[in-house]
C-alpha cells in the first residue's frame, strides 16, 4: 500500500433522483493487488464499480489513473486504457464458444486476400484461446462447444479469462462466486489469484467475508456511500470487516 | 460489413506466454456422429429425409427429376426470403414485412421497365427499395427502440399499401421478354431461381459462419447486453441485419416478378408466415441466438416437399393446411430448447 495507487477515486458523488448513492467517497487499488470491496447493501458498491469501469458517469469527483486524471466516458475507454469488468450476471454471449467469447468484437482476421475480405481466422482464435486458458489452469472440455453447455464455475471462468487477456492493469469483479458451488468457487478464487499474478489489479465486491480475508490483500470499506475504512486483510478478522461495514468504526481489538 | 471498434490501443493478438502445461481445450467433444447428433440442423434433416421417404411411398411421380427441379423452384421464392428472416431472428428479432416489401419492391421494378427506364436500373431501384424498408424497419428497431414485431406490423401495411397505391391496385404487365431469365430462365441447365438461392445462401453462410459481423449476430441474440458491453455496436448491427431482410425480400421479388411476368400489388401475402416457418423448421431458435442458414435451407425445402407431396397424392388443400401445421407443431415440438 505504497506509491501512487493504479487508480484512484477522490470525492465521487452520484445521484439517483433524490437517493445519494455515494457522498463523496474515495478508493483506491494498488498494482498488483487483489483489494476488496466490501460493504452493506445500499453502500454503494456497484455503483462505485459501474463509475470506475465507464458503465455510469458520476455527479461530482475526480478519477485518476497512475496519478493521472482520466475521464472514464465509456466501458470502451475503460477498456482501452486497460481495466475491464467481469459482471455479476455473466457477460458472455450463450451460444458462441469460449473461444469465440475470448475475441468477441476483437476477432482475429485470416491472413491475405481472405483477411481483406473479412474472413475470422477461427484456428487461430481456438489455438490461442486454448493457450490463454492453460496460461490460467481453466479447464474446458472443448474451446468449440457453446458456452451455455458449460457449467457455471467455468462460464465464470472464461469470463474472468477474456477480462485478463484484454485488461493489462485492472479488473472489477462483481461478485464473481455468488452463483456457484464450494469446488467451483475455489477453482474461481485461484484463477483470480493466477490473475494477480500475471501482474494485473483485481477489485473483488464480495459479501463472503471469510473469502476476502482468503483471497483479498486488502480491503476497502464502503458505507452509505463514503469509505470508512482501509485495512490489510493480514491480521484483520471477520468482526473487524463487520464492524466497519456496520458502524463505519474499526473495532481495533478483534473479539477474541 | 461491420468492423471491430474497440482494437484501438489493444494489441490485436496478445501473445500468450509459452505454458509447460499441455493443451487443454483441444480434446474432441466425441465422434463426428455425436457432434452431429447435437448439431441444431440434426432434427431438422432427420425430418426432411422422413418427409422425402414418405412422399416416395405415397406418390409414385414424386421422385423424378422433373417434379423434384420443380419443388425446387417453387421452393427458391421462400428460401431466399428466409435467409434475411433467418439474420432477424437469429438476433431475437421478426420481421413481419417481407411478404408487403416483395411486393412494393415488384411493382415499382415492374413499373419503371413499363415505363420505359433502363431494365438494370429498374431491378437495382426495386433492390433499393427493399434494401431501404429493411433500413427503416433497422432504423426503428434499433435506434428508436421499438419492439420488432410493432414495427414491422407496421410497416407491412405501409408497404402493401404503396405497392397498391403505386400499381393502382392492378398487376403490372407487358414486362421486356428477358425479363422472364430470373424466375424462367437456365444456365447449363440448371434453373436460374435455384442458381440465385445458392448463390444467396452461400454469401449468408459465409457472412454468418466466417465473418466478425456472424458472430455478432449469434452474440445479439444470445445475450444483448454482454454484446453491448463488449464494445460492439449492437445498434448498427441489427439495423444491417433488417436492411439484408429487406434485401433478400428485394432479392425474392425479382424472381417472382420474373416468374409471373408481371409486377402483382396483392404479391407476397403470407409469406412472412411461410419464411418464419422455414426458419423456425430449420432449427434457428425463436428467440435467437441459434441456429443457421443451412437449417433454414433444409427447413424450406421441408415445406416446399410437403406442398408439393399433399398435391401430388391429391389431397384436399383444405386438409393439405391442417397437415402442414400439425407437422411444424410436431416439428417444433420435437427441437424445442434442448439446451442444457
Amino acid at each position: 500500500m505504497s506509491g501512487t495507487p493504479l487508480l484512484e477515486a477522490r470525492g465521487i458523488v452520484r445521484r439517483f433522483g433524490h437517493v445519494q448513492a455515494l457522498g463523496g467517497a474515495d478508493f483506491s487499488v494498488y498494482p498488483g493487488e487483489i483489494c476488496a470491496l466490501i460493504g452493506d447493501n445500499g453502500a454503494g458498491k456497484s455503483t462505485l464499480v459501474r463509475i470506475l469501469s465507464g458503465a455510469d458517469r458520476p455527479d461530482a469527483g475526480e478519477i485518476l489513473l497512475e496519478g493521472k486524471p482520466v475521464d472514464l466516458a465509456s466501458p470502451g475507454t475503460a477498456q482501452q486504457m486497460g481495466i475491464a469488468t467481469v459482471y455479476q450476471d455473466l457477460a458472455l454471449a450463450p451460444d458462441l464458444s469460449p473461444a469465440d467469447n475470448l475475441y468477441l468484437g476483437r476477432e482475429l482476421l485470416r491472413p491475405g486476400f481472405l483477411g481483406s475480405l473479412g474472413f475470422v481466422d477461427r484456428r487461430r482464435m481456438r489455438r490461442n484461446a486454448t493457450e490463454q486458458f492453460s496460461r490460467l489452469g481453466v479447464k474446458l472440455r472443448s474451446p468449440r462447444v457453446a458456452v451455455a453447455t458449460l457449467s457455471g464455475g467455468q462460464r465464470q471462468s472464461v469470463a474472468i479469462t477474456r477480462a485478463a487477456m484484454w485488461a493489462d492493469k485492472l479488473i472489477f469483479m462483481d461478485e464473481p462466486t455468488a452463483a456457484l458451488g464450494v469446488i467451483q468457487t475455489e477453482r474461481v478464487l485461484n484463477l483470480i489469484k493466477q490473475v494477480r499474478d500475471q501482474g494485473i489489479a483485481v477489485v473483488l465486491i464480495s459479501h463472503n467475508m471469510p473469502q476476502v480475508l482468503e483471497v483479498a490483500d486488502r480491503v476497502e470499506v464502503l458505507r452509505l456511500g463514503q469509505r470508512v475504512a482501509q485495512l490489510p486483510t493480514l491480521g484483520s478478522s471477520v468482526e473487524q470487516l463487520v464492524a466497519a461495514m456496520t458502524s463505519g468504526t474499526l473495532a481495533k481489538e478483534p473479539a477474541s | 460489413m461491420s468492423s471491430n471498434n474497440l482494437d484501438v490501443a489493444r494489441p490485436a493478438d496478445p501473445s500468450p506466454l509459452p505454458s509447460g502445461s499441455a493443451s487443454v481445450g483441444s480434446a474432441s467433444v466425441g465422434n463426428p456422429f455425436q457432434t452431429f447428433r447435437h448439431s441444431p440442423i440434426f432434427f431438422p434433416l432427420i425430418g426432411l429425409v422422413a418427409v422425402i421417404v414418405i412422399m416416395i411411398f405415397a406418390s409414385g411421380s414424386f421422385f423424378s427429376v422433373a417434379n423434384l427441379t420443380n419443388v425446387m423452384r417453387q421452393v427458391s421464392i421462400n428460401a431466399i426470403v428466409a435467409v434475411g428472416m433467418t439474420f432477424v431472428i437469429l438476433t431475437g428479432g421478426i420481421d413481419l414485412s417481407v411478404g408487403a416489401v416483395m411486393a412494393l419492391a415488384g411493382t415499382i421494378a415492374a413499373g419503371m421497365m413499363v415505363h420505359g427506364f433502363e431494365p438494370v436500373l429498374a431491378l437495382v431501384v426495386g433492390l433499393g427499395v427493399g434494401f431501404g424498408f429493411g433500413l427503416f424497419n433497422g432504423l426503428l428497431v434499433a435506434y428508436a427502440r421499438m419492439p420488432p414485431i410493432i414495427v414491422t406490423l407496421a410497416t407491412m401495411g405501409v408497404a402493401r399499401g404503396l405497392a397498391l397505391m403505386y400499381s393502382g391496385g392492378y398487376p403490372i404487365s407487358g414486362l421486356p421478354k428477358w425479363m422472364r431469365f430470373f424466375g424462367n430462365g437456365a444456365v447449363w441447365g440448371v434453373q436460374t431461381p435455384i442458381i440465385i438461392t445458392l448463390v444467396v445462401y452461400l454469401v449468408a453462410w459465409v457472412v454468418l459462419e466466417r465473418a466478425p459481423f456472424g458472430r455478432y449476430v449469434y452474440a445479439i441474440g444470445g445475450n444483448e447486453t454482454a454484446t453491448r458491453l463488449s464494445g460492439i455496436k449492437v445498434g448498427r448491427a441489427k439495423l444491417i441485419v433488417y436492411a439484408v431482410s429487406g434485401l433478400t425480400a428485394a432479392i425474392a421479388a425479382i424472381v417472382l416478378t420474373s416468374r409471373l411476368m408481371s409486377g402483382q400489388p396483392n404479391a407476397g401475402i403470407g409469406f412472412e408466415l411461410d419464411a418464419i416457418a422455414a426458419v423456425v423448421l430449420g432449427g434457428t431458435a425463436i428467440a435467437g441466438g441459434r441456429g443457421s442458414v443451412i437449417g433454414t435451407l433444409i427447413g424450406a425445402l421441408l415445406l416446399g416437399v410437403l406442398n408439393n407431396g399433399l398435391n401430388m397424392m391429391g389431397l384436399d388443400p383444405y386438409v393439405q393446411n391442417v397437415i402442414k401445421g400439425g407437422i411444424i407443431l410436431l416439428a417444433i415440438f420435437i427441437g424445442r430448447e434442448r439446451r442444457a
